[in-house]
């Protein structure tokens, strides 16, 4: 199976250990990453925050694009992306919007193609498809699975799971024999793209989502995004520093933990590239 | 505490018409838009949405927080960057942004700050010295330009 790719910014810049991750991963399920070719970067969280229109006009853009490649679904492994995809989509349910974006992103803007996270990809792959395909059962990991803000956040943008208790993720992850745990944090906000902007807001929540996983008994915890993975294992080395403790927790995208399964190495998945490694 | 002002009153002083208060908040430039207040408001605000719409606001009229100078800075530096480049140059963007706060702030430091970091994202090939850049940046630039004259009529 092919699908469409968007890959957005994090994914071709310090985020490429998670595309290796998705390319191996998702190659061994028969499903290849067919890139759009002219993608442009969704704005993040820049545009939304000074730019509605423009927050609106790049995904726009993307959307159309995609459509115009004939591209029927558009994996984007960033939740932001996503959001921001989707976003638009529904803007353009508007006839007077969609010619307006349609006009300013100079191509007709549909918003027809079906937008997919991480997981609704790994869903539409087929749980049962991919328990069945689990050559080495994970039975040493017990994961604190953390879907961050955008993956269900907000509802009646992205329609995803439940927002308060969501649980795609651990029947996901259940599948591949490994145990999760229930814990507090797991759609709490790890401080996004302030990484460098207003680093202290981002090492106080990261700390209270890796102590609280181990709390609860995690001995890992599994993202689907880029930015929580750089906030929870780039900047957990500060985290320790700046609570002067320990953590030493394990963060690995969910494409890692599917790929150990089915049998690849953690050099295959790029997981020796993480920061955090097992000891 | 981060927010000098509570997301639900920062709402409340927009219903009172207590502009400027809003406007020059830290709270709006603290908010990192993680939705949660949007989706737990009893009266179905879309508080988020509110935040967007007073940052926005706030540095059309020049009022931003001083003191919140580095998350302004970083993303109008962000939104520069990929008009140029369609997608985001990671190490432009550190280069400028470090650049930009030390010459408005003298904070020679802040230049260092993190420097570590880049040797080891070196050894994990994390660092693109010569990144990619969109095809067709044209569109990305005449996108810019219809959305930055809309915001001024």
């Amino acid at each position: 199976m092919n699908i469409g790719y968007y890959p957005g910014c994090a994914l071709h810049g310090s985020s490429n250990d998670y595309e290796q991750s998705l390319r191996a991963c998702l190659s061994t399920l028969d499903v290849q990453l067919d890139e759009m070719k002219d993608w442009i970067c969704c704005g993040a969280t820049a545009a939304h925050s000074l730019n509605h229109k423009l927050s609106l006009a790049l995904p726009a853009r993307n959307l159309a694009v995609a459509e115009r490649d004939g591209f029927k679904q558009l994996f984007a492994p960033c939740p932001l992306c996503s959001m921001q995809l989707l976003k638009a989509k529904k803007a353009v349910g508007d006839e007077r919007v969609r010619k307006e974006l349609s006009e300013i992103v100079e191509a007709d803007v549909r918003g027809e193609s079906e937008v997919l996270n991480l997981i609704q990809l790994f869903e539409k792959i087929g749980v049962e498809r991919i328990k069945s395909a689990v050559k080495a059962p994970l039975k040493s990991i017990t994961a604190a699975c953390y879907y961050g803000c955008l993956l269900t956040r907000p509802p009646d943008v992205v329609h995803f799971d439940d927002f308060e208790q969501p649980t795609s993720m651990e029947t996901l992850v259940a599948a591949l024999g490994a145990k999760t745990v229930e814990w507090n944090y797991k759609t709490e906000c790890c401080g996004a793209g302030m990484t460098m902007s207003n680093e202290q807001i981002v090492l106080e929540l990261a700390h209270k989502i890796l102590s609280n996983a181990a709390e609860h008994g995690a001995n890992c915890l599994v993202v689907a995004c880029p930015m929580c993975h750089v906030n929870l294992d780039m900047k957990q080395a500060a985290v320790e520093r700046r609570f002067g403790k320990k953590l030493g927790m394990v963060v690995y995208y969910l494409s890692d933990l599917v790929g150990l399964a089915l049998g690849l190495s953690a050099e295959q998945l790029g997981i020796n590239r993480h920061f955090v490694t097992q000891a | 505490m981060h927010m000098d002002v509570a997301p639900n009153q920062v709402v409340r002083l927009v219903q009172l018409g207590e502009w400027e208060k809003a406007l020059q908040s830290r709270a709006i430039w603290e908010c990192v838009g993680c939705q949660t207040c949007s989706t737990r408001c009893p009266k179905e605000v879309d508080c988020a949405g509110v935040m967007d719409a007073l940052r926005e606001a706030s540095l059309a009229r020049g009022m931003a927080a001083a003191d919140r100078y580095l998350v302004v800075a970083f993303q109008k530096i962000f939104l520069e960057n990929i008009r140029r480049n369609g997608w985001l140059n990671e190490l432009e963007l550190i280069g400028q942004f470090k650049a930009d706060v030390v010459l408005h702030t003298g904070r020679i430091p802040f230049l260092f700050k993190d420097a570590g970091l880049a040797p080891q994202l070196g050894k994990r090939k994390k660092l693109h010295l010569i990144p990619g850049k969109a095809r067709d940046r044209g569109v990305v630039d005449r996108i810019f330009e219809r959305c930055a004259s809309e915001r001024k009529a």
